[in-house]
This record gives C-alpha cells, sequence and structure tokens, in this order.
C-alpha cells in the first residue's frame, strides 16, 4: 500500500495545521492521489503543541490519523521530544536547528536549518516560516511535485502575499535539498 | 353598537382558563381592540407565547398563534420574524416566564431591537403553578415558596427593558383598561422592539396571600398605585412614593434588526 | 464537464451540504468544536438571501431555528455536547409539534464540558434518550468529508420528509479533518421540499392525519393560521388530555419514524458475506475498523465491517440478522459503551459482543482493534 504519512509539529500559532493543510490540498487537488489531513490542539489560540496530520495515499485512506509516520517537522524542542516516538525507522526528521538543539536518536534521517530565520532572513517575513518548512517537507518527501505543491501554496494565501509565499516556499525547497544533501 | 371581539377569538375555544377575578381577559380584550384599530391581518399575525397562565392568552385569538416553552417565547418570536419580516409578531406572557426563565431572551430580543412587540402582564407571581415568588414579587410579600416574607428584590421591567435597548416602554394597568388598547396600538406601530408592561392581579395565589380581602381591593390597588408620566411630573418624590407610573416610559428611533440584516444581506450580495 | 471539487474541513462540508439542501436559516451558539458550520453559514446565507443570527445562548439557538421553520425556512443549527445537553428543552418541542429543522451536533467528550478539543461518539444516547418524553429519533453519523456534505443534505430531506428534528452526529475527527469534497451538480441529489397542505385554510388541521402519519404542515405568513403548542395536542393543534387522543399521537409520532426503518436506514456492509467477526463501527471510528478488517483478512482471519451511518432508527433489523451467522461482534467506540448496548440488544445472546471503549481524547487505533479481533475465537 503506498500509505505516506507526514506530521507537522511546533507550537499553536506557527502556522503548522495551514502547512499541512496545504501539503494535503497539493496531494488531493493537484496531484490526483487521495489525502486526509487532521490536527489536535489545544484551548490557546496561540503556543501549546500544535500538530497537524497529513496521509497521502494512492488509494481510499482509512484510519485518518497517523499509525508510523514518514516524514516529522518538528519546529520546537517539545514537539520534537513528543512526537518523534512514533516516527518510522528510515523515515525524516526535519527540525529548525535553532530551536530544536536535542536531538533524538534513533534510524532515521535528520535534516536541519534555522527555518524561522531563514523566513526571517532571506524571506523577509518571520511570518512565512511555515511556507518555508512546506517547501522543506515537499522537497524531501518527493509525495507531491514542486509545481503542484505551489500550485497549492499559491491557492491558499491572500492575493497581496502571493509573491512573498511563492518565494518562502521556493527557498525552503532549496535550502532543504542543500541541507540533506 | 359594542364592540365584538368574537371576530378575533377562536370559535369553540372559550371558556378561558383564568380565574375569577384574574385581569388577563381585560389584557386579552385590550390586545383584540388593538388588532381591530389597526386592521391586522390575521394570517400575517403571529402570535407567540411561553408558557404560564398569561401564555395560554394566544390558544383563544384567531391567528397564527404559537404557543412555546417556559420563557422561549421571545428567541422562537425572533425565528419567525427574522425568516418573514412581513409579519406582525406580537409576544405575550407572564413575569415570571418573561423575566427569570426568559430573561435573557427578553434582553437579548430588546438589545437588538427587533421589530416586535412583547406584552409582559406581570402579576407579580407564578400562578399557574400554585403561586410562587417570581422576580417581580415585591421584597417582603408573601408566595407559596416565601412564607416568611420575600427576601428578594423585584425587577422594575420597564427600567430593565429600556436599560436592555428597547426602544419603547410602556406601562399600564388590568384596571386601567381604556388605556391597554391604546399603548399597544402605539407599541405594534413603533419600528423596534417594544415592550408593554401591564400590572394584573392574582387573586387566587398572590391576592389571598397577601391579605387582599377581594379582588375589588385588588384592582383599586392597581387604580391608587398608577400615575399617569404627565401627572408625575408635577408631583414631588414624596408624592411619588409607592407609585407607579404608567403611560409611555420611553421612546426613541432606531434602526430595527431586520431592516439592519437586509443590509447585510445587500452588503453579501454586492460583494458576491 | 468535470465536477467542482474542494479541499474541505467536515464541519465546512456540512455547511455546504445545507445550502445544498436549501437551507436558508441559520441559528446558533459559538461552540467549539463546531464553529465553522456558523462561520461558513455567516457569509454564505446573505448571499442568497438566507438569515443567519447569532443568538444569546444554545437554547435560543434551537427556539430560533423552530420559529423560522415554522415560518416557512429550512433551518439549521450547530452545536456540541454541552450545547446539544441544552438544546434537548426545545429538541423536544420540534418532536411534539412536528417542526422540521437538522441539528448538527459535534461530538466530543463529556459529560459537562469534558475535552473541547478532543474526539468522541459519546452523544449517540442523548440524541434519542435526550429529551425527556418519548419521541422519533433519527440520527445520523457520518465516516468522511463527502459523506458529512451529503448526509447534511439527507438530514434536511429526511426531517422535511418526516417533519420532524433530525441530528447529524460527525465526531470531531470527521468534523475537523479535511479531505476533497467533489460537488454534485444541482438535481443530482434530490432534495425534498416540505410537505404543503392542499387544502384551503379555513379547512386546514396542522396535525391532519387524513393522508398519513406525516400531516402537511403550512408556513406562518403563508395564508393559513394555525395554533401550535407544545401541550398534547389532538389534530386542529389545539391541546388536549383527552387519553385516546393523547395515546393516538404519541403512537403516531413514533410510529411515523418507526413504521419507516428501512427509508431511513443506511449502513454499509463491508466484506460480511463469510465474516466470522464482524466490526460494528461508525464515524471515524468506521474507518479504524476498516483498516483493520484489512489487515486481518491479510493474515488470513474472516472479518468484516458494518458500518453504521443511520445510528437512530438503529439497524436492528441487520444486526440481529448477523448475530446468527457470526462468531462475535466487535464495537470500538470513543465512549463507555453505547453503541455496544444497542449491538447486545439485537445479538440476543446468539453472539458475544467485545467492545473497545476510549474516552481518553485519542482515536481507536487499528491495533486495538486488530487485537480484539484475534480475541473472538
Amino acid at each position: 500500500m503506498s500509505r505516506y504519512e507526514l506530521r507537522f509539529s511546533g507550537a499553536g500559532g506557527q502556522g503548522l495545521i495551514t502547512a499541512g493543510i496545504i501539503m494535503a490540498k497539493a496531494a488531493s487537488i493537484y496531484e490526483g492521489k487521495q489525502a486526509v489531513q487532521s490536527q489536535s490542539y489545544g484551548p490557546e489560540a496561540r503556543g501549546g503543541a500544535s500538530k497537524s496530520e497529513v496521509i497521502i495515499s494512492d488509494g481510499p485512506i482509512d484510519y485518518p490519523k497517523a499509525t508510523t509516520v514518514d516524514a516529522l517537522l518538528a519546529m520546537t524542542q517539545e514537539a520534537c521530544n513528543k512526537y518523534t516516538h512514533d516516527l518510522k525507522k528510515g523515515g525524516i526528521l526535519l527540525v529548525d536547528s535553532d530551536l530544536v538543539k536535542t536531538l533524538p536518536e534513533g534510524n532515521f534521517k535528520i535534516v536541519s536549518f534555522p527555518i524561522i530565520n531563514t523566513a526571517k532572513n532571506d524571506v523577509g517575513r518571520e511570518i512565512v516560516a511555515n511556507i518555508v518548512a512546506l517547501g522543506a517537507m515537499v522537497a524531501l518527501t518527493g509525495q507531491v511535485s514542486r509545481e503542484n505543491a505551489e500550485k497549492a501554496v499559491l491557492s491558499s494565501v491572500p492575493e497581496a502575499f502571493l509573491e512573498l509565499n511563492r518565494k518562502a516556499f521556493s527557498i525552503g525547497y532549496d535550502k532543504a535539498l542543500a541541507a540533506s544533501a | 353598537m359594542a364592540f365584538d371581539y368574537d371576530k378575533w377569538i377562536r370559535p369553540g375555544k372559550l371558556p378561558h382558563i383564568w380565574c375569577p377575578g384574574c385581569g388577563h381577559g381585560i389584557v386579552m380584550k385590550g390586545l383584540i381592540r388593538a388588532f381591530e384599530t389597526l386592521q391586522l391581518k390575521k394570517e400575517n399575525t403571529a402570535l407567540v407565547s411561553g408558557i404560564g397562565c398569561a401564555s395560554r392568552l394566544p390558544g383563544y385569538i384567531d391567528c397564527c398563534t404559537l404557543h412555546t416553552a417556559h420563557g422561549r417565547a421571545a428567541a422562537f418570536a425572533t425565528g419567525v420574524k427574522m425568516a418573514k419580516p412581513e409579519m406582525d409578531v406580537i409576544l405575550v406572557g407572564g413575569d415570571g416566564d418573561g423575566t427569570a426563565i426568559g430573561g435573557n431572551h427578553f434582553i437579548h430580543a430588546c438589545r437588538r431591537n427587533i421589530n416586535m412587540t412583547y406584552i409582559i402582564i406581570n402579576n407579580y407571581i407564578y400562578g399557574m403553578t400554585g403561586g410562587q415568588f417570581s422576580p417581580c414579587t415585591p421584597t417582603g410579600h408573601k408566595a407559596s415558596t416565601t412564607p416568611y416574607g420575600n427576601p428578594d428584590p423585584g425587577f422594575d421591567i420597564a427600567k430593565l427593558a429600556i436599560g436592555a435597548g428597547a426602544t419603547f416602554v410602556a406601562r399600564g394597568t388590568a384596571y386601567h383598561a381604556n388605556q391597554i388598547d391604546k399603548l399597544i396600538v402605539e407599541a405594534i406601530q413603533h419600528k423596534g422592539f417594544s415592550v408593554v408592561e401591564i400590572l394584573d392581579d392574582c387573586p387566587t395565589t398572590y391576592g389571598r396571600r397577601n391579605k387582599y380581602k377581594s379582588v375589588i381591593e385588588m384592582m383599586n390597588r392597581l387604580k391608587e398605585v398608577a400615575v399617569p408620566v404627565k401627572a408625575a411630573e408635577k408631583m414631588s418624590a414624596e408624592q411619588l412614593e409607592g407609585k407607579v407610573l404608567t403611560g409611555i416610559l420611553y421612546k426613541e428611533v432606531k434602526p430595527d434588526y431586520t431592516s439592519e440584516y437586509a443590509k447585510v444581506i445587500e452588503r453579501a450580495q454586492a460583494a458576491k | 464537464m468535470s465536477k467542482k471539487v474542494a479541499f474541505l474541513q467536515g464541519n465546512e462540508a456540512a455547511a455546504q451540504g445545507a445550502l445544498y439542501a436549501g437551507c436558508n436559516f441559520f441559528g446558533g451558539y459559538p461552540i467549539t468544536p463546531s464553529t465553522e458550520v456558523a462561520e461558513v453559514m455567516s457569509i454564505e446565507l446573505p448571499k442568497i438571501g438566507g438569515k443567519f443570527i447569532q443568538m444569546e445562548d444554545e437554547i435560543g439557538a434551537m427556539a430560533v431555528v423552530l420559529g423560522a421553520s415554522l415560518a416557512g425556512a429550512k433551518a439549521l443549527t450547530s452545536t456540541s455536547g454541552p450545547g446539544l445537553s441544552l438544546k434537548q428543552e426545545l429538541i423536544g418541542y420540534g418532536c411534539i409539534a412536528e417542526i422540521p429543522c437538522v441539528v448538527y451536533n459535534v461530538m466530543r467528550g463529556g459529560p459537562s464540558t469534558g475535552m473541547p478539543t478532543g474526539p468522541s461518539q459519546s452523544d449517540v444516547m442523548s440524541a434519542k434518550w435526550g429529551t425527556h418524553g418519548d419521541h422519533p429519533a433519527i440520527c445520523l453519523t457520518p465516516a468522511s468529508v463527502q459523506e458529512t456534505y451529503e448526509e447534511v443534505i439527507r438530514a434536511f430531506n429526511l426531517s422535511e420528509k418526516y417533519r420532524t428534528p433530525v441530528f447529524v452526529m460527525p465526531d470531531e475527527i470527521v468534523a475537523h479533518m479535511r479531505e476533497r469534497v467533489v460537488f454534485p451538480e444541482k438535481g443530482e441529489i434530490e432534495v425534498l421540499e416540505r410537505i404543503s397542505p392542499t387544502v384551503t385554510p379555513d379547512a386546514y388541521k396542522p396535525y391532519d392525519t387524513s393522508c398519513g402519519d406525516v400531516p402537511p404542515l403550512a408556513a406562518f405568513g403563508s395564508g393559513y393560521k394555525f395554533h401550535v403548542t407544545g401541550l398534547n395536542k389532538a389534530q386542529d393543534g389545539f391541546p388536549t388530555t383527552k387519553a385516546e387522543l393523547v395515546q393516538a399521537e404519541e403512537e403516531r409520532q413514533v410510529r411515523k419514524v418507526d413504521a419507516n426503518v428501512d427509508d431511513i436506514v443506511h449502513f454499509e456492509e463491508y466484506l460480511l458475506d463469510d465474516a466470522d467477526v464482524v466490526v460494528v463501527a461508525y464515524g471515524s471510528t468506521s474507518r479504524s475498523a476498516r483498516f483493520a478488517v484489512n489487515i486481518a483478512r491479510e493474515q488470513g482471519i474472516k472479518a468484516g465491517l458494518f458500518r453504521i451511518k443511520t445510528f437512530w432508527p438503529f439497524p436492528d433489523k441487520q444486526i440481529k440478522a448477523l448475530a446468527g451467522k457470526v462468531k462475535g461482534f466487535i464495537v470500538p467506540e470513543m465512549n463507555l459503551g453505547m453503541c455496544s448496548l444497542e449491538v447486545e440488544r439485537n445479538a440476543q445472546g446468539k453472539a458475544p459482543v467485545l467492545g473497545i471503549f476510549r474516552v481518553d481524547g485519542e482515536p481507536i487505533n487499528p491495533d486495538q482493534i486488530l487485537a480484539k479481533i484475534k480475541e473472538v475465537k
């Protein structure tokens, strides 16, 4: 079966639920696959642990939540500690190198670069860190094409911020490839 | 020629459930005269009530009548008015129904200033359940659940309505029968949420516990305590002690809810 | 021509389904995890000339919906556990006064405030037993975003056809997850309209059963005038305490649903033909169940899934028939045993019923169900 599981985790307010939605939309609407996105969150609108899960498959998806995760994004140390336990052997862990200092041990590939600082310094706005992370996840997982993912990004953000998000996505994509090489 | 009340009474639905000496029938007649004065169309008039003696009134009137659950008249009526803003929607109910269990719906109907008229018949007591104290029972008075005298302060329904945003507030009494229809006519004509409080008696469950010897004595009390707002202007605070103002107590022009929502529709459709 | 598709959350799909069904009135009160329905309706309804109102409380929201429906609107409210508890008073009113409307309730944990952002399936009994007195109950439990869209349409149809409030109860997972929705073309899914009276206003009785158990309902403001009450009533709508009338009316109200279970009860049978072990599941849990059943089959275990789509009326006939053929039922649910009671009632001791109950805010995963399947000998 082609089931592929991604988890976007971090703190509430970092836009990770949005990143998950765009990933799932890219697969489901543009890539012609099937996808389910779900999330869990606490009562806080900002802060607190937050995760968004995306299941991508060529066929129908039954269980909508993660079983063993193929690729995990952790944008905080807390999220990294909390959500690495069910990462698959040989899976991918992407972390923000400024925020996740203690890396877990395990049989998986760790990719790390300063995601938030990339958004702040290279793209120009910290607020698009989630799209930088999304670009990186798209590059690392290969579940959807770069073109389809970009289409999903552009159809999900306000018109005034198209260029900003296109740039964030692109830089995230390239940085992840460089960091994992 | 005598006024023909039967025109608005549903055939076969009388006698009503109210006790001898209860003033609810006086209010009902005032309501019918008001409907007739305004030439309301039965098919276009919704009369909505909650639960209690006063809330049985719609059952006797020949129009679209909705006898809802305890305290919920204002919320049901809001649904009718929103769905059919062209209908005349009138609510009727008692003091317990409207200001206790239905208090939240009442104040929010006032706040929205939705174009409906609420006639609250205030007899200071839960009559139907046998005379328990209501939020309008005066402090110190007796009810079946205040055997040692009521410790609670009571609501002033008119002040409550004004404070909550109603744009027409009037008060009458069951004794001043000829004034009732006039107040209701003005209330229905007012565009916005209008409240008419009618002070009434309940000889069965309130009067006998509070040393009223007869219905006449209760009616005379209503006559004595009522002071028209105009007359009150010339009276001193001392003279007004223990009195209740009657007539139109408050009136202002403000946008009403269904008209405002019509603008929401316009804005939504313009943006489409 | 390719159909319109969108990537939507369950709650968003519910709102879109309601609009497809002709819903033109929404009354609600904010509550997690159902608020997205209200948000979408507040945007969409005024665009089509419909009405949205946020009420002062949950009871008011139920009242305003019933009032609007009596004035001819197709009306929706959305809520969740604590709000459902409050609405029960007037859901009973809707049942006895026979007022069509749809109550969309997202199941979160309870009792009381419980776990507002966690999933649960613990409101299913409230749909049948929540309001006092005997009354008909229809409750649909969708398992996907597409199905939520379609079941909300079906709920509106059933509410009009049977003149009664209808529940749609997704669990929080279904309500908040996102999937692709393929929108049907206009006319592709049948939309039922209210059965209006054919008699003149003078001859109209709001509970006239001369044409069957579901009396035609006129709208306030449409030329008809009549009385509606929450008291036991006679066919003319006025209160009665005549024993034989009250008994007959109560029985009819329940019968109009019970006599039509074949029309109302929808379900899915998956790999049941030769199944020894049948998982009975609904909502998001049925997705875990299908996953587990597939793995069990790969391992040579004859497992199958009976997926409940209509929770009320309960698929009694189908479970009874299975009980004579299988070695055991597994009932996974996010409560401490609700559906399992119904399965036990229908199994009549012919097959054991093993429950998997979770109320910790976590979904029941396929491994748990697979392990339980293996317990059935």
